[in-house]
């Protein structure tokens, strides 16, 4: 069975790491992002509404695999929310909800074949996680 | 027979909603000694005191406990009303139930039983006390001042109206400080210039107030309405009363690389210079790491064209030794280094310019006389992007955890200045939120957006970059929601402000107390906010905190009628809570008088009759006026000869054992 909407939040908030009440809303993380543009949520967004328990909206959508894990939000950041966290905690309970990952090891070089379908460094992060 | 009495304060809900009193006043009741004990809604009312001068009469008190808040707040209170009722003030013990126990623990029971281990503690010291009898000191009616900007000077100006001497001491050679830099002040838009150097000339006219410019503190002895100082006065290379500041020798001076620090280094000055043209003294101070003559012994243009003979190559450093009463601490502040932001592109991009530096671009005595142009290639820009909290408001260890609180309005005044002067620039502002507290203060940062056209974006700044000669800005439109690409000529950080470095130097010398920040502590936020917790000294200006004009002039009359309080007093009681050393006990080791910070311990060799044997042994003596009771003899004393009045080891002991009991 699935877990409500919030307890979910409460699960994103525990695996990212991030305290998302640290956020003031300054906007700089999208203003850094350097993948907005691919995306349809931002990274600002992902916090607040991680922060009001809104999680399902975000899981929902495909365009979370596009962030770069550039990391530049979290560098920039001046309250130290770590937002790049956060959109990760999205992507993993995703796969997680999905039954398993969305990339198969060996599909890997057909996906940089095709060119722009995923980011580079996406693949390179997801791979980060799936390291054996 | 000692007869205690105990007094239980409430303090409305901030005490009694985490200690249940009345079981506090049951326990009090059961103490040896204890022979009154009764609870109130607020022991520091009118109505509170009075029940306990009726209670030290009717019950023949001989001390008594106050279980109230810190004795920093209200000792003072307590004594005196013991005093008024015939009981020696010393007689009276605070056992700080609120900030020890209430305000820091949520649970009822624990917090009773904790306030019960206070009370107890208090009254086994109480037992032990011995009335004892302030003495007096002196107040030497001089201030000194340390820091000559516009905190500085009106605090000078105000001491000096009532007639004390006060000295100013400033770092540079000249005063006048941060405002002296500024253009336009807000929220009225009149010339920073136009009001400050008024009040600099006045300062240098005043009969009461000596300028010590180009000039540090060095050290601070004594204490309060007697400190005793010395000033370093730094070596100008130029005679003071001499040089007349007819600006020759910065004509022919060869060396003109110096960066103009006035100008926050967009342009350069001679190695011999007077920092601006209005400024006080007007007189010549030669750089010494730029000096030709200085460095290689050969030159001399300056002193060959000086016709009023005022160069002296071999001027040394001089020390000024002065006693003051008071002294008021005005350091002052300057902006942080903005190239820590690397995503701003400020140590790589001319054209990005922290707000101060814009100050200087747009006043007429700047390095472009007043006219708006980008530093890398001296052209009109068409379009200028401000961008707020540049390391304000930052926890990431980049910046700083406050609010600048100057910023919001500086940048509205920028905005509004370059708009009414060249309405052909395009003017962006991105702002995290705009803070306009104040008087006309919200008004005038409405007039920049509705009246002056300024495009107020909601939002932060997540990049700079130069591309093809021009500056490009990415940055988020929050209320949009949309990433925000700007091709803009100039970028201007608001970049946050932080103590001058010198304050942490100077607070140490003072023992005033600093926070994380560096910022000086004031003895009590709300109710004492001009006074440092450290007796005599006091606040002016952003040493204590980020403040604009208006407020730091407000806080330097405050600071300066403080200073004239203490100045109008002739005597100043003294703590009687000294240190004292038992001379049949004192081996006359010296430890002690090598850990005393204040000097108060000195060594006499005297005939002693020690229980029938007559023999001379060299012993400690404390200077009870030089005291200020910090105990640091007694925890080194190997003997136990030295003990602290008020505070003794066995009153020590026997609050120890009431709690362990």
């Amino acid at each position: 069975m699935r877990l409500p909407e919030a307890e979910i939040a409460a699960v994103v908030k525990q695996i990212s790491g991030s305290d998302v009440k640290k956020c003031m809303k300054c906007g700089k993380c999208s203003a850094t992002c350097p993948a907005y543009g691919e995306m349809r949520f931002h990274p600002h967004q992902f916090v607040t509404m991680v922060a009001r328990g809104r999680v399902d909206e975000l899981l929902k959508d495909e365009t979370v695999a596009r962030c770069l894990s550039c990391f530049a939000c979290v560098e920039r950041c001046p309250r130290g929310v770590e937002p790049a966290n956060v959109v990760a905690a999205i992507r993993v309970i995703a796969e997680r909800e999905q039954g398993g990952s969305n990339f198969v090891p060996d599909e890997v070089p057909g996906l940089i074949e095709a060119d722009g379908e995923i980011p580079q460094q996406a693949l390179v992060s997801a791979f980060r996680r799936y390291r054996k | 027979m000692r007869r205690i009495g105990v007094f239980v304060c409430w303090c409305g809900s901030n005490i009694a909603a985490t200690v249940d009193v009345a079981a506090v006043v049951a326990d009090a009741k059961v103490q040896p000694g204890v022979v009154f004990a009764q609870d109130y809604q607020y022991m520091c009312s009118e109505a509170g005191q009075n029940i306990i001068k009726d209670a030290i009469k009717e019950h023949q008190l001989t001390g008594i406990v106050v279980c109230s808040c810190s004795p920093r707040m209200h000792e003072a209170t307590f004594r005196k009303a013991a005093a008024a009722a015939g009981l020696n003030p010393y007689m009276v013990e605070i056992a700080n139930v609120r900030e020890h126990c209430s305000w820091i623990h949520k649970d009822k029971e624990a917090g009773t039983e904790k306030a019960r281990v206070l009370m107890r503690a208090a009254v086994a010291k109480v037992m032990l006390n011995v009335p004892l009898k302030a003495g007096e000191s002196r107040v030497v009616k001089r201030a000194l001042v340390i820091g000559g900007g516009i905190a500085g000077i009106q605090t000078a100006l105000d001491i000096a109206d009532a007639g004390f001497q006060v000295d100013i001491v400033e770092k540079n050679a000249t005063i006048g400080g941060r405002m002296a830099q500024l253009d336009k002040t807000f929220p009225t838009l009149d010339c920073s210039s136009c009001i400050l150097t008024p009040k600099m000339v006045e300062a240098k006219a005043s009969e009461n107030i000596r300028l010590i410019t180009y000039a540090e503190v060095e050290e601070v002895g004594g204490f309060v309405g007697d400190f005793k100082v010395k000033i370093r006065k730094k070596a100008r290379f130029v005679k003071e009363d001499v040089c007349t500041g007819c600006g020759l020798c910065m004509a022919k001076c060869p060396s003109k690389k110096g960066l103009n620090e006035f100008n926050m280094g967009l342009n350069n000055r001679p190695a011999i210079y007077i920092p601006f043209a209005q400024a006080i003294p007007n007189v010549a101070v030669i750089d010494k790491t730029q000096c030709i003559k200085l460095n290689t012994g050969k030159c001399g243009l300056c002193e060959k064209v000086c016709t009023a003979k005022a160069i002296d190559y071999t001027m040394q450093d001089e020390f000024i030794e002065e006693e003051y009463g008071a002294i008021v601490m005005a350091t002052g502040f300057r902006p942080i280094d903005a190239s820590k932001f690397d995503e701003y592109s400020y140590s790589t991009c001319k054209d990005v310019v922290t707000s101060l530096e814009l100050e200087r671009i747009m006043n007429a005595a700047g390095p472009t006389g007043g006219v708006l142009l980008r530093p890398s290639d001296g052209k009109h820009p068409h379009s200028v992007v401000f961008v707020q909290c540049v390391g304000s408001r930052d926890v990431s260890g980049r910046g700083k955890p406050y609010c600048s609180k100057i910023c919001c309005m500086y940048t509205a005044k920028h905005a509004m200045l370059i708009r009414d002067k060249y309405p052909d620039v395009d003017v962006h502002v991105f702002y995290i939120d705009v803070r306009t507290p104040g008087k006309n203060f919200d008004e005038f940062y409405r007039r920049a957006a509705e009246q002056y056209d300024v495009d107020y974006i909601k939002g932060q700044v997540g990049k700079v970059w130069e591309e093809d000669g021009h500056l490009v800005v990415r940055g988020v439109d929050l209320i949009s929601n949309e990433q925000v690409i700007l091709n803009a000529d100039m970028v201007v950080l608001a970049t946050a402000i932080e103590p001058d470095p010198t304050a942490r130097k100077v607070a140490n010398m003072l023992t005033a107390s600093i926070d994380t920040n560096d910022f000086i502590t004031e003895a009590h936020p709300k109710l004492r906010p001009v006074e440092s917790p450290t007796a005599g000294i006091f606040l002016s200006g952003v040493c204590q905190g980020p403040k604009d004009i208006p407020e730091t002039v407000s806080q330097a009359g405050a600071a300066a009628s403080k200073v004239i309080g203490l100045l109008c007093k002739d005597k100043l009681t003294t703590n009687p809570c000294v240190a004292r050393s038992d001379e049949l006990l004192c081996n006359g080791c010296s430890c002690c008088e090598k850990v005393c910070p204040y000097g108060a311990i000195s060594y006499d060799t005297h005939l002693i009759n020690d229980h029938g044997v007559k023999e001379t042994r060299r012993v400690a003596l404390v200077n009870e006026a030089l005291c200020q009771g910090c105990g640091a003899c007694t925890v080194v004393c190997p003997s136990g000869a030295m003990d602290l009045k008020g505070f003794s080891n066995k009153q020590i002991m026997a609050e120890v054992e009431a709690i362990c009991l």
